[in-house]
């Protein structure tokens, strides 16, 4: 213990012998560790936000289809909602909301244009909750009640077909004895979703009203179920997926599988800038400490012929890389939670916002940090620093007393 | 073998490229406990490599070396530096002292190698302190010093945990003739009451008169002891 006392004080004192020297490579540390922090707390809220957007943009955490319908979506590949197995998932305390939909994919006809879109059929009451469109009608009004005769659409696609609120339009599908069913419906609210893409492709209906028109009795395409917390989501999907074959359970990561690869490479990406940006530091702190080594040869020297024992002379110069980084990464730890507090809710990235829309993300970008990033960055400054203090200490520790006694 | 020290053909070659230089040639030598023993000779006669030799800080070529008995030359440099810690003092020419420690940790720091309580630390070195006339400094760092207290500080480091011998290398080449004196003198006295044995290294003339023993060395031999 006293040795310990001893090798601390001085590692300690010595660390603030070159003030101006320690200064500047702990000023690397902390810019290094600050970098690290930072840009995984913005990465991390671009992944968050494109699950959030994700989420919102219909997709929900889990879903449930007919086990067919995902490669053939088909009216006839529906399923009846109100079986004991749908009502067990439905009713899960794991579940915070969810709705049901009819879910088809149709041609929508103005009097100008036609195009291909996709028809939701949709209980209004619970799907304003669990989805974006409960906030995002800008014009007239969202549907009433699954009965409505009302149609709501998106913006971009009020453009495409010239139409707009209060005219009629016609959708076309495919009804249950695969004949053309038609219906014609009046524009009763028009809405503005975050993304372009999502207002061109989907139509909301009420969902007796697309029942009535498909000739569906009581089934539905799908059901969107939001869970309480994201780390829910594969234990309940594993669960609930094995209850009945003739129903998929899939989480949001199965319906839409780039989001997944996005998140990995993401990860990939972070752990690579650690590693450039750790680089960066190491040579810092490698040359701090042999220019200290260098400079002290003589007090190395005289250590020995005290009585130190060589491990302890390794220990004492290793513990000054050590201390240099614990400071390094309080310092950068604190500035990055700084850094974080004063962005607010995130940056505004609207510039870029068009190519965004491509990976499903909106224009303010959130910073999150997450404790397992805070640990990956400060677990690899500390181990990766450590290791690179080691190289110094060693070439201190194998010091030849009566040399370095004699050095100039 | 009752002596402190005991070098049996004690032969140091230092190989530099293809060139070999004898610094010392089948060395005998023998102190005896409580000695105070000058090692004399030009520059390159091997005083400090000798020294070396005996302080474990280097090994010889050939030849055995004894300290209290036991060979050195058996030793590991963990070994090695248990027995300096608990059996040898070192004072040097210069760069004696730790600059980040003050004059009463400096003292203190090879108790606390050795393991010694803070409380007894504190009670010794406050004791050596005003031994060596250096009261009131405890908490001056070296360059607060003048030369001849931070020797004052390295002998009371080197004598503070009663080790059997102390080895001073050129103590005094550094300080000035009243200086080097007084220091002289406070080995000397260290010598008379802790019986610890002295052996130093020197050019000057002033301590090899106040010495007890005067070892000559010539060329890496001994040629005389009066």
């Amino acid at each position: 213990m006293n040795s310990f006392l001893l090798i601390f004080s001085l590692a300690w004192r010595n660390l603030w012998r070159n003030k101006r020297r320690t200064l500047v490579i702990l000023l690397a540390i902390v810019l290094g560790v600050w970098a690290m922090i930072v840009t995984a707390a913005f990465m991390r809220g671009m992944i968050f936000q494109m699950l959030e957007d994700t989420v919102d943009n219909l997709a929900g955490h889990v879903q449930i289809h007919h086990s067919q319908y995902l490669d053939d979506p088909v009216i006839n590949n529906s399923f009846d909602p109100d079986s004991h197995t749908i009502s067990r998932i439905t009713h899960d305390p794991r579940v915070l909301m969810w709705s049901d939909r009819i879910r088809l994919p149709a041609v929508v006809l103005s009097e100008r244009e036609t195009t291909g879109i996709t028809m939701l059929g949709v209980n209004p009451a619970r799907e304003s909750k669990i989805s974006f469109i409960g906030k995002s009608v800008v014009e007239g009004r969202f549907l009433n009640s699954s009965s409505d005769t009302g149609i709501v659409i998106g913006q971009a696609l009020a453009d495409k077909l010239e139409t707009r609120l209060g005219k009629r339009i016609v959708l076309m599908s495919q009804d249950i004895n695969n004949e053309i069913a038609d219906r014609g419906f009046r524009i009763v609210g028009i809405y503005d979703a975050p993304l372009d893409p999502t207002e061109k492709a989907f139509v909301f209906v009420g969902k007796e009203t697309a029942a009535k028109m498909v000739g569906l009795k009581g089934a539905i395409s799908e059901i969107v179920l939001r869970l309480h917390d994201t780390d829910m989501v594969t234990p309940l999907v594993t669960e609930m997926d094995q209850l009945d074959h003739t129903i998929d359970v899939m989480s949001w990561l199965e319906v839409e599988p780039y989001l997944e690869l996005m998140i990995q490479m993401m990860d990939t990406s972070m752990f690579i800038w650690y590693l450039i940006v750790f680089l960066a530091m190491a040579f810092g702190i490698i040359n701090t400490l042999l220019m200290a080594v260098f400079e002290r040869t003589r007090e190395f020297g005289l250590f020995q012929a005290l009585g130190q024992k060589p491990r302890f002379i390794l220990f004492q110069v290793w513990l000054e890389a050590i201390l240099m980084i614990i400071v390094g990464l309080l310092a950068g730890n604190f500035l990055s939670w700084i850094s974080v507090m004063a962005t607010g809710d995130g940056i505004d990235v609207s510039v870029f916002a068009r190519g965004m829309e491509m990976i499903n993300m909106s224009n303010i970008i959130p910073f999150v940090i997450t404790f397992n990033d805070l640990m990956i960055a400060n677990i690899t400054v500390a181990v990766l620093g450590m290791l690179t203090g080691l190289y110094p200490a060693w070439r201190a520790s194998r010091l030849v007393p009566a040399d370095a006694i004699t050095r100039i | 073998m009752n002596h402190v020290v005991q070098c049996e053909k004690v032969t140091k070659i230092f190989e530099q490229g293809l060139i070999k230089v004898n610094a010392l040639t089948d060395v005998d030598l023998a102190i005896e406990k409580a000695e105070f023993i000058c090692l004399s000779g030009p520059s390159g006669s091997g005083k400090s490599t000798l020294l070396n030799m005996i302080g474990g800080l280097d090994t010889p070529t050939s030849g055995e070396v004894y300290i209290d008995g036991e060979e050195i030359d058996e030793l590991n440099k963990s070994e090695l530096a248990d027995l300096r810690l608990h059996k040898i003092g070192f004072v040097f020419q210069a760069y004696n002292l730790i600059p980040v420690l003050s004059a009463q940790e400096n003292i203190e720091m090879v108790m606390q190698m050795q393991g010694v309580s803070k409380k007894e630390r504190n009670e010794k070195s406050s004791a050596i302190l005003e031994e060596v006339g250096l009261q009131g400094m405890e908490k001056r760092i070296p360059p607060e010093l003048s030369g001849g207290q931070q020797q004052r500080v390295a002998v009371a480091r080197a004598i503070v945990s009663r080790p059997s011998l102390v080895l001073a290398d050129e103590p005094t080449a550094n300080l000035d003739s009243v200086t080097a004196n007084k220091l002289i003198d406070l080995m000397l006295q260290m010598n008379e009451i802790h019986k610890t044995t002295f052996i130093i290294s020197t050019h000057d003339p002033m301590i090899m008169q106040r010495s007890k023993k005067l070892v000559k060395l010539h060329d890496g031999r001994i040629i005389d002891i009066t």
